[in-house]
């Protein structure tokens, strides 16, 4: 299991292919499911220039590694990956990835998404967008 | 004797603070911690962690610890 917190930008789909060559054993994970989240140039009807991405550094990686490790052994996943970004985003960035292996899809369809609403519902991140007239804090997530 | 307190997002801009430290004295719980730092009411909807793990307001501090308080968390 890995967790990743950049102030850079990053290539989601590179990671994932890296991440497989060098942390999973050859023909055993049958299944890989990859969410990855974006940044929009929109929210609530206004257009949405840049966002900055806030953390609590240190809870952060304790929070994810302790909701990731739960979702591994409750789906008795191969291996996961979780990397999040930080810092100022342009829109088209990506801003999350979440990368669960394990032998059968179910398992690893099922820990992607329990971990990304996890992540979205108790890791503490905190964006706040700056608009044509100004910033504003997101004070809630988007329900699904 | 002391503890640190930690803001982030909306409340650090809030309380105009990142991170301070109060004296443990007469504290007990971190709604406590909350009130002596900010000099404000706790608001219900705020959500606390004491040594970076989730806590309830009215959870025990120790002198030493790390309380910190932030809005609902909007990451992902």
């Amino acid at each position: 299991m890995t967790i990743e917190v950049f102030e850079h930008p990053f290539d989601p789909w590179q990671a994932v292919a890296d991440y497989r060559s060098s942390h999973l054993a050859i023909g055993k994970s049958g299944a890989s499911a990859v969410f990855v989240g974006t940044m929009r140039d929109f929210n609530e009807g206004d257009d949405v220039q840049a966002m900055v991405l806030e953390h609590y550094p240190g809870m952060t990686e304790k929070q994810l590694q302790a909701l990731v490790n739960q979702s591994i052994s409750a789906h008795n996943l191969d291996d996961a990956l979780v990397i999040h970004r930080v810092g100022e985003l342009k829109p088209g960035e990506d801003i999350v990835l979440v990368a669960t292996f394990s032998a059968h899809r179910k398992a690893a369809f099922d820990a992607c998404r329990e971990i990304m609403e996890a992540l979205k519902s108790t890791a503490p991140f905190w964006k706040k967008e700056t608009l044509a007239s100004g910033e504003r804090w997101v004070e809630k997530n988007t329900a699904g | 004797m002391s503890i640190n307190v930690r803001f982030f997002a909306s409340l650090k801009e809030r309380i105009g603070s990142a991170a301070l430290e109060i004296d443990a004295q007469g504290i007990t719980t971190a709604r406590d911690v909350w009130t002596s730092a900010s000099g404000q009411e706790a608001d219900e909807e705020m959500l606390v962690a004491i040594n970076k793990e989730y806590a309830a307001l009215d959870r025990t501090v120790a002198d030493g610890d790390e309380v910190a308080f932030f809005p609902p968390v909007t990451g992902g």
